[in-house]
């Protein structure tokens, strides 16, 4: 009998959290479904890893960071407000700052006291050519030193010569080379943001080189 | 069966109230390198706020600011001295120190950290692997 009452009252906690920490959210949470009859373990939900955000943007004293008991929390700026009428993307802060900036949207200083300095701009693409069958990487030089000072990425992050610089997939999403800023401040590492880098398709006739273990195989 | 009841209101409101660090605003950086043991609350920096008024370069080109959380050893004594937060926290650019509360806001204990990185969104950590002693050569 109690433990009826326990569990009514959770699930009522559940709906109210779908429903009310839904309000603002663009996508439902993921339920996590257990077998009907309650026979199989526990341990089989049905998303075991699967991390999802409830509500995006969330404003300060809601999300998680932000201590309400502080008064200052609710002085401070809820995101949505300041970013209604930005052009939107699908990761990240969901708004597209390149496109914003490019539209004339933000005009961000470039220089601390003076609001006039405009950023020294250089349009320069460099192509990284891919091994596997992504598309091959673009380097934009033109979106990154609009907000970006040369000495942000050379020498440190970068030696400034093509092809001297070895990166790849793993550094990068361990927070090295493009990963110093993409996945922490730039837009991040996700599915939907693979082509922003991997931009430039491959030739049609290309087809990914087999491995040595592929070729060497005494079974095919 | 009151009892029960309870704690399940309990813990629904636990569920609405207690809110989750999953929901923090992409490039929220929390620094907490000394503000818990000093007592304050640690202090919040919202990327997103700033660069819509600043570009990166001011920051981590011309003030210095180091591309890592925590990295940069802030103090009160620097901030008042015109370094990091306290170049335009000076009541010219932006108000001023006074105003505590606006940048201790975190909740206490919450860890030096850059929030919704991909790196916290792994399914498997690699802070800790990352982190891990080298072996000696
Ligand atoms: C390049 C100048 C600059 C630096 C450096 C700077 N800020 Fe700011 N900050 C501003 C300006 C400008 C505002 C907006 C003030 C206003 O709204 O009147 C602001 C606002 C804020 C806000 C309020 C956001 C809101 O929601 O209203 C917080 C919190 C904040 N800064 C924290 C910090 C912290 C912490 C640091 C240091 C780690 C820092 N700032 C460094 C210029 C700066
Ligand atoms: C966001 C980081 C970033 C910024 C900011 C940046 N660069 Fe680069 N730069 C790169 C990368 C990445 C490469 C390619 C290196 C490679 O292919 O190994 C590169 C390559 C170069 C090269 C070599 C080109 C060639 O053909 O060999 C030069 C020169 C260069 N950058 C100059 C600059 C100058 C000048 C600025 C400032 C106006 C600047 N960069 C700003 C990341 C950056
Ligand atoms: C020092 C920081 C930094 C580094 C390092 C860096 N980026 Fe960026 N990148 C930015 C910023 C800031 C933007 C502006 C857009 C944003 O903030 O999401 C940007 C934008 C871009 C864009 C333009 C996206 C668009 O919407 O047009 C591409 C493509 C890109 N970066 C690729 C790369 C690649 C590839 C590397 C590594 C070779 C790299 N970046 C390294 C900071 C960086
Ligand atoms: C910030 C830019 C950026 C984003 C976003 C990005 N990549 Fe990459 N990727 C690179 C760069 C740079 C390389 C190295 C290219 C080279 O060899 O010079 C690379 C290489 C690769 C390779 C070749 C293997 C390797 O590690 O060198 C694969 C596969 C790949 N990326 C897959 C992906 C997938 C899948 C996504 C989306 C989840 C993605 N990338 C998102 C920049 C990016
Ligand atoms: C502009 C933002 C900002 C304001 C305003 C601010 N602080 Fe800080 N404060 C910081 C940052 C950033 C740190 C470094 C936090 C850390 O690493 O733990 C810090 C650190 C501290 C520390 C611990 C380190 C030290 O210096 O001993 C104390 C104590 C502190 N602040 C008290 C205060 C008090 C009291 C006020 C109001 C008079 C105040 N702060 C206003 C940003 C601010
Ligand atoms: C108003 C100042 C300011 C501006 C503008 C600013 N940042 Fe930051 N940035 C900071 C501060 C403060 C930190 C945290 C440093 C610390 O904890 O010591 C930081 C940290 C970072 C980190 C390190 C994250 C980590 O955990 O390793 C990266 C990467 C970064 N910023 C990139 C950017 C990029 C890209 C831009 C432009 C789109 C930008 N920042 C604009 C102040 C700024």
């Amino acid at each position: 009998m109690k433990i009826k009452y326990f569990f009514l009252s959770v699930l009522v906690a559940a709906t109210f959290t779908v429903v009310g920490g839904n309000a603002q959210a663009a996508q439902a949470p993921i339920k996590q479904v257990k077998s009907a009859k309650g026979k199989v373990s526990g341990a089989n939900v049905f998303n075991r890893l699967l991390k999802k955000e409830k509500q995006r943007n969330a404003p300060p004293p809601e999300d998680g960071i932000h201590d309400p008991a502080n008064d200052g929390t609710h002085v401070l700026q809820p995101p949505l407000i300041a970013y209604d009428g930005l052009p939107k993307t699908e990761f990240g802060n969901y708004v597209d700052w390149v496109k914003a900036l490019n539209d004339g949207l933000l005009k961000p200083r470039y220089d601390r006291f003076d609001p006039t300095v405009e950023p020294l701009v250089m349009d320069l693409d460099i192509v990284r050519e891919v091994k596997a069958s992504m598309p091959d990487v673009v380097f934009p030089h033109k979106p990154h030193t609009q907000w970006l000072h040369c000495s942000n990425c050379h020498p440190k992050i970068f030696i400034p010569q093509r092809k001297a610089n070895v990166i790849n997939m793993s550094a990068i999403l361990l927070g090295q080379k493009c990963g110093v800023c993409h996945g922490k401040v730039s837009f991040p590492i996700t599915t939907k943001s693979c082509t922003k880098c991997h931009s430039k398709p491959k030739p049609a006739d290309w087809k990914p080189p087999k491995s040595e273990a592929s070729l060497k195989n005494p079974w095919r | 069966m009151f009892k029960s009841a309870l704690i399940g209101l309990l813990s629904m409101l636990a569920v609405l109230v207690l809110p989750q660090a999953a929901q923090a605003e992409y490039a929220d950086v929390v620094i907490n390198n000394y503000a818990d043991a000093a007592g304050m609350r640690p202090a919040v920096f919202p990327h997103w706020y700033h660069r819509i008024r600043f570009r990166c370069k001011v920051c981590h080109a011309d003030l210095g600011f180091k591309f890592k959380a925590g990295g940069n050893k802030i103090t009160m004594a620097k901030i008042i001295d015109g370094k990091f937060c306290g170049a335009c926290h000076n009541g010219e650019i932006s108000w001023s120190v006074e105003n505590c509360g606006m940048c201790h806001s975190g909740i206490p204990g919450t860890p030096t950290q850059i929030h919704g990185s991909t790196v916290q969104r792994l399914v498997a950590p690699t802070y800790k692997s990352l982190s891990k002693p080298k072996p000696a050569k």
